[in-house]
């Protein structure tokens, strides 16, 4: 059942991610991307953990998406002409892929530690929210706290940069 | 079929290559932007199964940090694209060519 | 402290003239002479030992690793010294004297008399040095001094270039003379005049070729500095430079000092080498002849009197070779009364023609300027060794100090001695008796008494210098003067006073009342062509090496290393920039593909 739902998710999301670059439509890439990150989700939700999957909806699905959507609509940008996919780029863009996924599957081949444990045989993961808030506010309370300043310091900044710069008219 | 960490890791690996095709691919600096995401996403995606594989929470708390820092970079990414839409009215990377000698 | 400010007082006024006087022409010449008479009234004072030696301190000290070095600025005060600070302070005090008056009319006066007073504080503080480093440094600041005053005129190309010569001569003489203080140092593990029972052991049991290099080594100083052969050529042309100048740097005090460093130094080095006393009197004897022989045919006025101070120190270096320091000093003494005599009224004949230097463009002065006339010729008679006066005793001492030791100095003394009453006399002949052979010399002007005071003193001092009533002789030489009754003393005194006789009468029967030069010996007048030889000898040698490493540096060190890695790095940056596309995604590209290439590297080989 679980490898049914693995597949399936699986596939459907590197299916989305395809689209994503595919289309030539920002819109639709936006709206690709939203089911990429669904996908996502549930990969997370197999793998237990479930706090993740809901913040996977709902920071990225949710927040990020809408601003992508936001920021086309605002821009008004216009789909890729179809002319201008220049062949150079295309190839040298498989090139790396092509290279990258030789790498990839050199590295599984060789074995990663636990590669080849089934996913049934593992006993009950531990997680659960209480534990992941516990260690946020013990062991990674720095961290955290850091990331906290982060984002005041992004809100602040996005304030500066998207506020016009209208000195002459302010006296 | 027994699902092991390699099919998890090697999903995550290709949508990893599925996102830099976007980048260097793509003419369109939001969309771009989107492949970014992506690639974020698969590393998350290996350090959740990592995690769940080691019977281990760090991984978990390292992708929660990730998310964070990746609404930030997009909040602060997005204000800069708009910024320089502002002025040079365009948002295709083939336009931006000045930092060039 | 107050000895200090024997050295001071030229200082201070030295910078005061130089950095805020140089428009304030009367407050820099007071001061100047100022300071020269406090000078003066120190040395003094040193003379009769109404004040002490200032203390030494330590200003280098450097100790640990293998050779120890202390320097100190510490003051040696012996007879020698008091009678040298004298001399230079009174001499030097006479000739600020008569800059008053000779310099009246000059745009740079203020100038002139900060770089005098340098030159005071230079030359007292070699005369009072006690070791060879604190020497050392006062000799090269003398240098520069000399060098300042013989350009003093630097828009004349003449004197500029004389400037430069005197500077580079004295730069190859003093190379030998800080080989000759390193080698001291080594030796000896001292660099003081005084050595300590353990030093001067050491450097008795030294090697006498080892000795010998030591003291030729140090000789090369007073080669340059005194201006023997081969490094003369500087000195006559130095007389570029203004004629007080010539009268207290070029002929009394520094050029003497090359002769003060040897006796200076005698006692622990040159005493203990033969070869090398050797060697100093045989180039002292050499210089005296010769320089003697080209001033015999020389006509301007202030090169004939360089040429008679070249070979007046070539008597006093031949005196520190034959081991008589003592003659060598009281010669230094008298020679520089007289020959700053001769120099400041020579000065006043220049001063009263018009700036003409040539004695055949003169004649027939002594009635239009008998003042400069009566010194002039005091001067010359205490130079030739006429009796009675300065020059004949202590010239007398020093032939006779070669007359057991070195046959042939002695001659050449002899000869020489009648080659200087020859071309003196000559110079007399013709400068101030005849017919006046120019418009010029029809109209001279008797010079003012700021000028002919400082001649009438030196030419008392010319006179009675030598007397040893005054002692001057047996005070250098610490009460071992040498009295009558040496072999030879009376055979000397005829050979001498007959080398006088002759050399006066053939100069009075050949040029008295001659309208032009009745002999031409173009070997002498041209001063045996030293200078072309110097010119195409080593300067074109050196020229040519030059040429070669200008090559070098252009070629090589400019073209290949330095414009060579520019260009490199040029080429480079061009190519590099094609990189540079400005394309979001090429750098993309390049740093994915790097990414790859490093895991690929790393992980998987």
């Amino acid at each position: 059942m679980e490898a049914l739902f693995f597949w399936v998710f699986a596939i459907g999301m590197l299916l989305a991610g395809a689209s994503v670059i595919l289309n030539r439509n920002p819109v639709a890439s936006a709206l690709s991307l939203v089911v990429t990150m669904c996908f996502m989700a549930a990969l997370f939700a197999l793998l237990n953990a479930f706090f993740l999957a809901a913040i996977q909806i709902l920071v990225y699905a949710g927040a990020v998406m809408v601003l992508f959507l936001f920021i086309i609509m605002l821009l008004d940008v216009k789909a890729e002409a179809k002319t201008r996919m220049r062949w150079i780029s295309l190839v040298l863009g498989l090139v790396l892929a092509i290279f990258f996924s030789y790498e990839l599957s050199l590295v599984l081949r060789d074995g990663v530690p636990m590669g080849a444990v089934p996913l049934a045989k593992l006993p009950p993961p531990p997680s659960d929210i209480a534990t992941i808030g516990r260690l946020l506010f013990t062991k990674y309370l720095l961290p955290f706290e850091v990331v906290g300043v982060l984002l005041l310091v992004a809100t602040i900044g996005v304030v500066l940069l998207s506020k016009r710069d209208n000195k002459p008219e302010a006296k | 079929m027994e699902i092991t960490l390699n099919h998890y890791l090697a999903v995550s690996g290709l949508l990893f290559t599925l996102g830099l095709m976007g980048v260097i691919l793509r003419r369109d600096l939001l969309v771009i932007y989107m492949s970014l995401e992506m690639m974020l996403n698969a590393a998350n995606l290996t350090l959740v199964a990592f995690s769940r594989f080691n019977q281990h929470l760090d991984g978990q708390i390292m992708v929660f940090f990730t998310i964070t820092v990746a609404a930030a970079e997009v909040a602060v990414g997005l204000a800069l694209i708009v910024a320089l839409y502002r002025v040079r009215q365009t948002t295709k990377v083939g336009d931006l060519t000045t930092l060039k000698f | 402290m107050a000895s200090g400010w024997l050295l001071f007082a030229p200082l201070i006024s030295a910078l005061a003239c130089l950095v805020w006087l140089r428009r304030k022409h009367d407050l820099a010449m007071f001061l100047s002479v100022g300071t020269c008479a406090i000078s003066f009234a120190i040395a003094v004072a040193l003379f009769v030992g109404a004040i002490p030696v200032p203390q030494p301190w330590n200003w280098i000290s450097i100790t640990g690793g293998v050779a120890n070095l202390t320097v100190p600025i510490g003051w040696y005060v012996d007879n020698t010294t008091k009678m040298m600070l004298l001399v230079v302070t009174g001499v030097g005090l006479l000739v600020h004297i008569f800059s008053i008056g000779y310099m009246a009319h000059d745009e740079g006066r203020g100038r002139f008399f900060g770089e005098l007073s340098l030159f005071m504080f230079s030359m007292l503080g070699i005369v009072v040095a006690n070791n060879f480093v604190m020497m050392f440094i006062f000799w090269e600041l003398v240098g520069v001094s000399s060098y300042l005053l013989i350009g003093f005129w630097f828009q004349k190309p003449a004197a500029a270039e004389a400037a430069n010569k005197a500077f580079l001569c004295n730069r190859v003489g003093d190379f030998g003379f800080l080989m000759g203080i390193l080698m001291y140092w080594s030796i000896t593990g001292t660099v003081m005049f005084q050595l300590n029972a353990a030093s001067a052991s050491t450097l008795a049991t030294q090697t006498s070729a080892t000795l010998t290099t030591l003291g030729v080594l140090l000789f090369c100083g007073c080669v340059g500095k005194s201006a023997m052969v081969p490094l003369h050529v500087w000195l006559p042309d130095a007389m570029e430079g203004p004629t007080p100048v010539s009268a207290l740097i070029h002929a009394a005090t520094m050029v003497a000092a090359g002769v003060y460093m040897l006796v200076r130094i005698f006692p622990p080095v040159l005493s203990a080498s033969v070869g090398a006393q050797e060697v100093i009197a045989t180039v002292g004897g050499f210089t005296a002849l010769f320089a003697a022989l080209i001033a015999t045919q020389q006509n301007d006025i202030k090169r004939i009197l360089a040429y008679s101070t070249l070979s007046q120190l070539g008597y006093m270096v031949m005196a520190v070779g034959i081991a008589a320091p003592g003659a060598a000093m009281f010669h230094l003494t008298t020679h520089a009364f007289f020959k700053a005599l001769l120099f400041l009224a020579a000065g006043s004949v220049i001063h009263a023609l018009h700036e003409e230097q040539d004695i055949w463009n003169m004649g027939g002065l002594w009635k239009k300027i008998p003042i400069t006339f009566a010194t002039f010729a005091l001067g010359t008679l205490a130079l030739t060794g006429f009796p009675g006066f300065a020059g004949f005793f202590s010239k007398d001492e020093i032939i006779l100090a070669a007359y057991e030791k070195f046959p042939c100095l002695y001659a050449i003394g002899l000869i020489t001695a009648a080659l200087t009453a020859f071309y003196m006399f000559r110079l007399v002949f013709v400068a101030f008796f005849g017919p006046a052979r120019t418009e010029k010399a029809e109209h001279p002007h008797e010079s003012p008494a700021v000028m002919t005071a400082p001649l009438v003193l030196l030419a008392i001092l010319s006179v009675i210098g030598g007397w040893s009533i005054l002692g001057i002789h047996s005070y250098i030489a610490g009460g071992h003067a040498a009295e009558g009754h040496q072999p030879g003393h009376s055979l000397t005194l005829g050979l001498s006073i007959l080398a006088f006789a002759v050399g006066s009468l053939s100069a009075y029967f050949l040029y008295f009342n001659k309208k032009s030069d009745p002999i031409r010996i173009s070997l002498f007048a041209n001063k045996f062509y030293i200078d072309e030889i110097y010119l195409n000898g080593p300067v074109k040698f050196q020229q040519a090496i030059a040429r070669i490493l200008a090559w070098v540096d252009n070629w090589i060190v400019g073209g290949c290393l330095v414009r060579g890695t520019a260009f490199v790095s040029n080429l480079t940056g061009e190519a590099l920039r094609l990189f540079q596309t400005g394309s979001l995604q090429a750098y993309a590209f390049l740093f994915s593909f790097g990414t790859i290439l490093i895991l690929y590297f790393t992980l998987l080989r």
